[in-house]
């Protein structure tokens, strides 16, 4: 289907699908078995300029929006969404600087990352604070001209392999979630430390550490915005990037199904190809259905968020396209699997992968319970404003 | 209608349930990280004489039932799905099916040290191009004095790296298609028979699954299993009780999954109280418990209706309930491990908690043992039949 997508948009899916070819596709189950970081296709993301997409470009990027990236994460997840996730991470840790950042913060960071020379990194969830993001402990005190952070941080994409992290403390706990703040921490600052990298289920050539904060100081100048401003920077940034967590989806699920119909044309059992059985095409139907449905919410999401950037239901928007899309991701490689039957759940095939993928996106930037949550709030208080009854 | 477990049954499922937990659990991490085969694991199974479940008492067996056989799977599978399906292909693929289908010498010949865990059971039937259509394999065995000559491939085959003998179905008479089909017994050291490859999956690791090559394997004569041409009854009855006690391992799977959830969401604190507490979290809990119970409560039905049943295979009752049984079993199991994970959030997708291991093991039984597609081709052919016969004569 044609999303009328501008040329320039066109060029950024091409760049970014022949990065998948040529480089992702046929390195990306030896990168999963050996838990290996793709530092050489960051390198490839970065000569192509892609680590630049929502950079203004008075700061060396590209100055684009959401739209952009989701299309560029999109193509890159068909690939292989531990790659996607190491890169998008990098702009969800860039992020908080771009929307809040003084302009000396800016020059300093923001060029690097959009050369892509520096991998950036999101640090908000504790161990005790994962859906409860307002329960976070890491401290920040304020000392003459420095912060001194304590605390732990987990499962922090990119952790130890980023240089610029942006770190979320409590700066006032008797203002509660008010008391947040947020900051950057460079790689090499003193007092700050990497845990041990997680092992996990899937997307495991992206690095997920946990971040060690002990007595660790910083200038006063990292605090991005103002003290405080903590939980409004974090949200900001979700209703920005979560769009893209749906593409990931997107992309991961067209992966699945192109490799579905490929196999479903080839396999022959009962003597003809297993596509032209009722129940192989009602499986395949349903999975162009709900990707195209996943991809049609997401373009004209991320277009609605780039053009209204003070849309009041920002929030609610954003949460859809990430829940909607990581559920038919986790459905259609599910049934990728199954269309491929003993082959699809052998390492030899790339399905498997896909399915032990999809289930992070479900759970990461916000499980989709508190994405329920979110959209089920908002709908209350939208409600609550309309004085017309709908009821008769 | 008796919903009871006997004394025997009941005794058997907690003995498994506590050994599996004792001296499985612990291994299970290495077993699924490094597809570890722990090489006494059979030995452990004799030790406490799981390996005979429903063979006669004469070759060594407890004479017992299906129901007892499915339980002690489903308990096993609670802690190393992997491993208890490695069981499973050598105490039921295999060594279950000699016991019902061979002749006296065979069964004296074979089933002892099978028992004993001497010597490690596989079934082999699945081949790179005969997978839901079975009946289309090309495995060839031709006659030739005393001996068949077999020549094939067979994939995906449970325990083929480790077993010392094989099931194996090949066709005599291809030209009869499935009415040509017949069953050998291959031992491992018979000239031409190699694995060629260890193969590595999503899950279920730990349990070894093999390509098989057989280059002129000579096998004796009088280890055709029954009679020429009739494996197909061997392999459609044998796959009606192959499908029940593997559902055991997707209840097993469900049931753990189950219980971790709930622990973890008693003991999981956010915005300050148990996460249990919260409605979405009792809505997914309640829902696992619905669907675990369901299950059990098909695939013990279908265990009974096994044991109570002459033969199974095509117009039969059984073939029906067996495929019905696994097919929501395995659904079951691989919804209930996902929302497992979910409610385990970050913690569920690292490795170190057990249920995203439980979930990519789960899904295997929706594939293997004929897959929920075929299962489900079965149940509908099964409850057209009569109708349609009816149709005809009118």
């Amino acid at each position: 289907m044609d999303y009328f997508l501008t040329e320039e948009q066109r060029l950024l899916q091409e760049i970014a699908y022949e990065i998948v070819k040529e480089r992702i596709r046929p390195v990306r189950a030896e990168l999963d078995e050996k838990e290996e970081f793709p530092w050489a296709i960051m390198r490839d993301l970065a000569q192509s300029d892609l680590f630049g997409i929502w950079i203004p470009k008075e700061y060396g990027g590209l100055g684009m929006g959401i739209l952009e990236n989701c299309l560029v994460v999109e193509q890159l997840a068909r690939g292989c969404i531990g790659i996607a996730t190491t890169f998008a991470a990098s702009g969800l840790g860039a992020y908080p600087i771009v929307l809040f950042g003084s302009d000396e913060l800016k020059r300093k960071y923001l060029p690097p990352i959009a050369r892509g020379e520096k991998l950036a990194a999101f640090a908000l969830t504790e161990p005790g604070a994962g859906s409860d993001v307002s329960a976070i402990r890491t401290r920040a005190v304020r000392v003459g001209d420095e912060y001194i952070l304590n605390g732990t941080k987990q499962w922090i994409t990119n952790g130890g392999e980023a240089d610029i992290y942006s770190v979320f403390a409590i700066t006032d706990p008797s203002k509660g979630p008010r008391g947040a703040s947020c900051f950057v921490v460079e790689k090499g600052d003193p007092g700050f430390f990497f845990g041990k990298k997680e092992k996990k289920l899937g997307i495991r050539t992206s690095a997920t550490r946990e971040l060690v904060f002990n007595d660790c100081r910083i200038p006063r100048s990292r605090l991005i915005g103002k003290e405080g401003l903590g939980f409004i920077i974090a949200m900001k940034t979700f209703d920005k990037s979560r769009p893209g967590i749906g593409a990931l989806g997107v992309g991961l699920a067209q992966e699945a199904l192109d490799i579905s119909v490929e196999y479903a044309r080839k396999r022959i059992q009962f003597g003809k190809p297993i596509i032209s059985f009722q129940v192989i095409q009602h499986k395949i139907a349903d999975m162009a259905m709900k990707i195209e449905a996943a991809r049609a919410l997401i373009y004209s999401a991320a277009r609605y968020l780039d053009t209204k950037a003070d849309a009041p239901d920002a929030s609610k928007i954003a949460a859809m396209c990430k829940v909607f899309a990581s559920d038919v991701a986790v459905q259609v490689a599910l049934e990728a699997v199954q269309v491929l039957g003993g082959y699809g759940y052998m390492r030899d095939y790339p399905v498997e992968k896909l399915l032990r993928d999809s289930k992070i996106l479900q759970i990461y930037e916000g499980t989709n319970e508190i994405q329920r949550n979110i959209i089920g709030q908002e709908l209350n208080k939208e409600y609550g404003r309309i004085k017309e009854s709908f009821i008769r | 209608m008796d919903f009871e477990l006997t004394e025997e049954q009941r005794m058997m499922r907690d003995m498994v349930y506590k050994w599996a937990l004792k001296e499985l659990a612990p291994i299970q991490e290495k077993v699924d990280e490094e597809d570890w085969f722990p090489p006494d694991f059979f030995k452990k199974c004799a030790e406490i004489g799981i390996l005979g479940i429903t063979i006669d008492e004469k070759y060594g067996g407890l004479g017992s039932d299906v129901l007892t056989q499915t339980l002690v799977v489903e308990q096993m599978s609670r802690f190393a799905p992997g491993l208890a399906m490695t069981y499973a292909a050598h105490s039921n693929l295999c060594v279950h099916n000699i016991h019902r289908n061979a002749n006296e010498y065979l069964k004296e010949k074979y089933l002892p040290p099978m028992v004993r865990g001497e010597k490690i059971g596989a079934l082999a039937l699945t081949e790179p191009n005969a997978g839901s259509d079975a009946m289309s394999i090309r495995t060839r065995a031709v006659k030739k004095g005393d001996k068949y000559i077999l020549n094939g491939t067979k994939i995906f085959i449970t325990n083929g790296p480790v077993a010392d003998v094989f099931l194996v179905y090949a066709k005599t008479q291809p030209e009869l298609g499935a009415k040509g089909i017949s069953a050998f017994i291959v031992e491992k050291d018979f000239p031409g028979f190699s694995v060629s490859r260890k193969i590595r999956k999503c899950g279920m690791r730990g349990s070894p699954t093999g390509e098989l090559v057989f280059d002129n394997c000579e096998v004796p004569a009088e280890n055709l299993v029954g009679q020429e041409n009739m494996g197909v009854h061997v392999m459609t009855s044998g796959l009606d009780v192959e499908r029940i006690v593997l559902a055991g391992g997707s209840v097993g799977m469900a049931e753990q999954a189950l219980e971790y959830a709930v622990n973890y969401a008693v003991e999981r604190e956010q915005f300050g109280q148990p996460i249990a507490n919260f409605q979405m979290i009792q809505q997914k809990l309640a829902d696992m418990y619905a669907r675990t119970e369901a299950a059990r409560l098909l695939v013990y039905r279908a265990a009974d209706l096994a044991q109570k049943s002459p033969r199974g295979g095509k117009g039969t009752e059984l073939t029906k309930m067996a495929a019905a049984a696994v097919l929501f079993a395995s659904e079951t199991a691989t919804w209930v491990c996902n929302q497992a994970v979910q409610i385990h959030g970050g913690y569920g997708y690292c490795l170190e908690f057990p249920v995203q291991n439980l979930w990519r093991d789960a899904k295997l039984y929706e594939i293997g043992a004929g897959t929920n597609e075929i299962r489900r081709i079965i149940v509908a052919r099964e409850l057209t039949r009569e109708a349609f016969a009816r149709k005809a004569q009118r």
